[in-house]
Parts: C-alpha cells; structure tokens; sequence
C-alpha cells in the first residue's frame, strides 16, 4: 500500500467534473496542480519508480520494430534542439543525480541512475549512440515527437513513440498534425482542433503549454500501439466478466507537453503516459465517484473512439459501489 | 505609456551593451549581453528582439545562427526621419542597460527547402546573415544575393566569411540600379523545393517577389520581412466606429488605428507594434481592412485586423469594441 500511495500522490488525476468532453485544455506547464492524493505537474519531465523498467521495455520494443522511431534529415536540427532542451530540464529538476553542462559546442551528461557519463559534440550526429533522438528516448520514460513548422501547417517528422495509446507513429510520420486527429469524434465540428492548430503555430521559442488526456488500458499494458493490437485487443473482451476487473483494469493518463524548440523551430511533444488500477484509485478520498461518473456519462462515440465500451459500465459500477456502499 | 509597460518587453530580458562596432553607411552594430553573463535563451534564424527605445519599443532582427548565444547581436541603421528608436540605438554605450523582449520568431526557415536562396537589400542583411549561418550550421544548402548602397556594405564581410566556408554562392552589387540584372539571373534555373527569403526596404522587397512570381515560384515559396526597412506609408484617414459603444475615432493618416484607439482611451493588448506577433488583433464586423501585417491568415483576414499597422480600403470600419 505504501508504494501505490507514493505513486498515486503524483498521479495526474485528470477530471476536474463527473462529465468529461474533449476540450483545448490547454495551460502553461510547471504549474504545480493539487489533487485528493497529492500534487503533479510541477515539472515537465517526470522520473518515477518505473524509469528503469520502462526504458528496458522501451528497448526491447524498438529492436523488435524499429518503426516506433523515425526521423527526416531535415529533422536533425530538432533532434539537438530536443536532446539540448530535455537534457538540461532533467539536471534542473534532479540535479542530485543529472548534471547537464557545456563548454562551447562540448557537451556533457552524467544520468547517476544509470551510471552514465557522456561527452557529446553539438551537431555531431556520431557524437551520441544512436544520434541525439534516439539518445534522448533512452533517458527518458516520455515518448517524444518532433512537429516541423512549414506551410502554416505542423507535420510529424521525427519521433520516437514505443508507448502509443491505440495510434502508430510509423504510420502518421510524415502527416500533418490535422490529418492526424483525423479520425477523433466532435474536435471537428466543435472546432478544438483548429484552434489548438492554430495556438501551436503561434507558439514562441521556448513556449512550454501542458494538457491532459485519457483513456483505459488492461493489465497496466504501456504498448498498446497500433501494431500490438493483437496482442491487447482481445483483453478489452475478456476482462469484461473477470472479477479481477478493477485490479486488471487501469486509468490511463496522458501529460502531453508542447514545447516550441527554441533553435529549429519545431513543436516537442511528450507525451507521459501514467497507469493505475481502478482498486488503487478508489482508495483516494473522491475518486472512485468521480471516475464512476464520468465513465458512465461519456457519450457513445467517445467511449467507441477510446477504445472502452465494452467494459465502462461494468467498470462505473464497481466504481461507484465503492464510493457508496449503500446503495449496494 | 513608456516603453517598460509593453508585455513584451515585460516578460522580456535585462541586458547590457557588450561591445558597439560603427560601419560605414550610419549603420551600427551592437551586442547586448547578460549582465552577468548568463547564458540567454536560444533563438531561431531571422529572429527579432523588441528593445525598449526610451518611450518606444523597436524591433531588429539578430545576425547570430542563434546556438547557444553568448550575446545577441543586431546591426541599426540610423534613420532621422524615424521614430526616434535607431537615434536612441545610436547614442548606447558599452555598460549601458536596455530591457528587450525574449527573441521572437517570425522569418524562420523551411527546414526541407532543397535550396536557400536568400535576397537582402541594404539594412535587410541583418536577418539574411542569421539565416546564411544558420544554413552553414546545419549544412543546408544556400545562395545569397546583396544589394548595398555604395559604400554602405555592412556584414559583406561576415557574409564571405560563411559563403566561403559553406560554399555558398554569394553575389554583392552596389546600388538599386543593379538590381534587376542581379535578380534575372538569381532567381532562374533552381531545384523545385528551392524557398526564397527577402529582407530590405518595402520597395525593394516587392521588386524581388514581383520578379520571382514571374518567374514562376509559388506562392508559398517566397517569405520576406519587413524589418528594418523603411517605415509603412502613413496612409490615407478614416473613421473607426466602435460597434458596442456606438464611439466613433478619426484615425488620421499617419497614426495607426492602435494609436488612434489607445488614444480614445482603448487599451489594447500589444507587443510588437509592427504587424507580427499577433497580440493586438481585433475582430472587424463592416468595411474592408487594408492589411499590412505579416500575421493573419487569409481566411482571417475576412474577419480580423491587426490595428498597428493595419488601416481601411473604405471611409468607414466597424470593430467589435
């Protein structure tokens, strides 16, 4: 219990109603934001319990399909723009064991956690193992994706992404940002999505916004990618009428942060998926009921396009059992 | 309102003068650093700073690549007939404090381009130089074609110096008589995928672009900036009706529609005062907008104005205010 309490005190509880529509939630990141178990948000790269396992699994991934990660030679300016940009956000938020220093175009990381010292050459692609993205995607639990700016449209021309919720990089490289968000019900009518288009084309160099977003995963499961649907599809069934469905069942939230690289120009995306069992949760003051009821309110095509239908209402009902054992 | 209260230069940097350099022509380059030599914020090629000019607030663009800046640099004509913030450039001293805003991106290059070719005319150099090292940077692959005043050619030399080690092509020639030769033969036989960026006097500006649509670029391939070139025409007089209140403002040639409402007591959001970043933008309900911003968007031009440099095809414009 001790553990998940130190987990769930930063857990980026999303719902601040019992209805929940999509909306341009944006707000400026580093903003510290309290819940019922703790505080989040206060920085924009996290390092928890999980950094180890989750670039181990992120390793394993991206050698058996290297198409999570992808890069355009354009890109490469973005790719230092990013590695520069997140390497020395981590040794300002941990500098007991990261530490980020320059000389001229000399750099240097030291990462305590894995033993790590390097020394790199700004520019110099051969400088760092694997270049600097995928560098960068082995010291951080973020997946992360470059957006170039051209056209007075974003397109995706570089990333590294092992942790999708239910999307393929390999397949939305090289679109644009609308043509991505494509097949999202309501942002389109409702115009959401034109106007976070427009929000992102106009951010400044060093422009740093946060927002969240969510959705359900089964057995805690980070891949579920596109190209593993095989692998977890089936799952969403079969927990339907398993009585372990409220430990088997996990929220799943992502921080997704938008920065403006200062240098290339380009939009940084990462995205921080964070996973926990609806059992755990209950045991907040508050979040058993609320969830509850945004899962039994969400509309039918959004539940559809999140992937939950199957299973929502049977989850809203152990949920709000829990928050009134009365009504049992 | 003074200069300190704009937002921009509000959330912006304290800086000093590092290190003034005089060149030929009245044109002054000047480096404003950290004062206690902090490293400062990154920028993207062909970036502007807004600096804080006594009771004005300027725009100029940066000459540096913008890697790891160790100061930012920016070249000032000095025009009298200005404004009043290139003579108050001109009086700096080394030591001396300025407040500016963080760099400010609207003149960045297309990562893709197959081919850079970058046209300045006169002060127009300085945001050309940040593209023309940025491009060495990154080993991207450009042209450069600069026409000066006699005797008036600030950064030719920084410009050998990079076309020299890239292996840029680079032509220079000496008067605005020179242009239309130099231009024939710039701007023909490039790689589909080439973008074409222009900096100088407003004249000069719609001379390359005109020449380089005839000569069949897109669109959607051709990028200028107006800094650090003459001033916008002062425009013809019209009547601002604020649609709420029923007010009506004269808006009398050469005072912008933002001054015109700021003097009836409107205040207005905005930064930099010059058609760029978007902060003063208001929603326009009858008449046709004349536009002269590089910010809106063509759909939004139907319904919006940016009112620093914006005025009116018509007698009349009605604004949701």
């Amino acid at each position: 219990m001790i553990t998940t309490a130190a987990r769930l005190d930063r857990f980026p509880f999303p719902f601040r109603d019992d209805t929940y529509r999509y909306s341009t939630n944006v707000e400026p990141a580093r903003g510290a934001q309290e819940t019922a178990a703790g505080l989040w948000g206060d920085r924009i790269l996290e390092i928890d319990d999980g950094y180890a396992r989750e670039l181990e699994l992120r390793a394993r991934i991206l050698s058996s399909d290297p198409t999570r990660a992808a890069t355009a030679p354009h890109m490469r300016a973005a790719e230092w723009d990013a590695l520069v940009y997140c390497l020395s956000e981590l040794a300002a938020s941990y500098p007991e064991t990261m530490s980020f220093t320059r000389e001229g175009t000399r750099l240097r990381w030291v990462n305590a956690l894995q033993g790590l010292e390097l020394e790199a050459a700004y520019g110099d692609d051969a400088s760092l193992p694997g270049g600097p993205l995928a560098f960068l995607a082995t010291q951080i639990q973020e997946d992360i994706a470059l957006l170039d700016q051209r056209e007075n449209a974003l397109w995706l021309d570089a990333g590294v992404v092992t942790f999708a919720a239910d999307w393929s990089m390999g397949f939305d490289t090289g679109m644009r940002f609308l043509e991505i968000h494509g097949p999202v019900p309501r942002i389109h009518e409702e115009r959401i999505i034109a106007r976070a288009h427009q929000f992102l084309l106009r951010m400044q160099p060093h422009d740093a916004f946060r927002r969240t977003n969510w959705t359900m995963s089964v057995d805690g499961r980070l891949d579920t990618s596109t190209e593993s649907y095989p692998e977890w599809g089936p799952d969403r069934v079969e927990v339907v009428d398993d009585p372990a469905l409220p430990d088997r069942l996990h929220l799943r939230v992502e921080v997704q942060h938008l920065i403006r690289l200062p240098h290339s120009g380009a939009i940084m995306f990462l995205i921080r998926s964070y996973l926990e069992p609806l059992r755990a949760l209950a045991e907040v003051p508050g979040w058993a009921e609320r969830i509850g009821n945004v899962l039994r309110e969400l509309p039918e095509d959004m539940a559809d396009y999140k992937g939950i239908t199957r299973y929502r209402h049977r989850a809203a009902d152990w949920l709000l059992s829990r928050a009134n054992p009365s009504r049992r | 309102m003074t200069a300190a209260t704009l937002p921009a230069l509000r959330d912006g940097l304290d800086l000093v003068v590092a290190d003034v350099i005089e060149r030929p022509g009245g044109i002054r380059s000047i480096a404003l650093a950290a004062p206690g030599g902090e490293e400062l914020p990154g920028f993207t090629a062909g970036s502007h700073l807004v600096v804080g000019c006594g009771e004005r607030a300027n725009a100029y663009s940066l000459t540096g690549e913008g890697i790891f800046p160790e100061s930012y640099t920016l070249s000032v004509l000095r025009r009298d007939e200005g404004r009043g913030g290139s003579a108050f450039m001109h009086t700096l001293a080394v030591g001396d404090a300025v407040r500016a805003s963080r760099p400010r991106s609207a003149f960045a290059p297309v990562a893709d381009a197959r081919l850079h070719l970058l046209i300045a005319g006169g002060i127009g150099v300085t945001p050309i130089l940040s593209h023309a090292r940025a491009a060495a940077a990154w080993g991207r692959r450009a042209a450069i074609l600069y026409v000066h005043a006699p005797g008036s050619d600030a950064h030719l030399d920084d410009l050998e110096d990079v076309a020299r080690v890239a292996g840029f092509e680079l032509v220079a020639c000496e008067g605005r008589a020179a242009l239309p030769q130099a231009l024939a033969g710039f701007l023909v036989d490039r790689p589909l995928g080439s973008h074409l960026y222009t900096c100088g006097p407003e004249g000069f500006m719609e001379r390359v672009l005109g020449e380089a649509r005839a000569a069949g670029w897109p669109e959607d391939r051709l990028h200028s900036e107006a800094f650090g070139s003459a001033q916008l025409d002062p425009g013809a007089p019209f009547t601002a009706t604020l649609a709420r209140s029923g007010e009506r403002v004269n808006v009398p040639a050469g005072v912008s529609l933002l001054e015109a409402l700021e003097g009836a007591g409107r205040a207005i959001p905005n930064m930099c005062r010059q058609g760029v970043c978007g902060e003063c933008v208001l929603a326009v309900r009858g008449g046709r907008p004349l536009h002269r911003d590089s910010y809106l968007s063509d759909d939004e031009r139907e319904s919006a104005i940016m009112p620093c440099v914006s005025r009116c095809v018509d007698t009349e414009l009605e604004l949701d205010l």
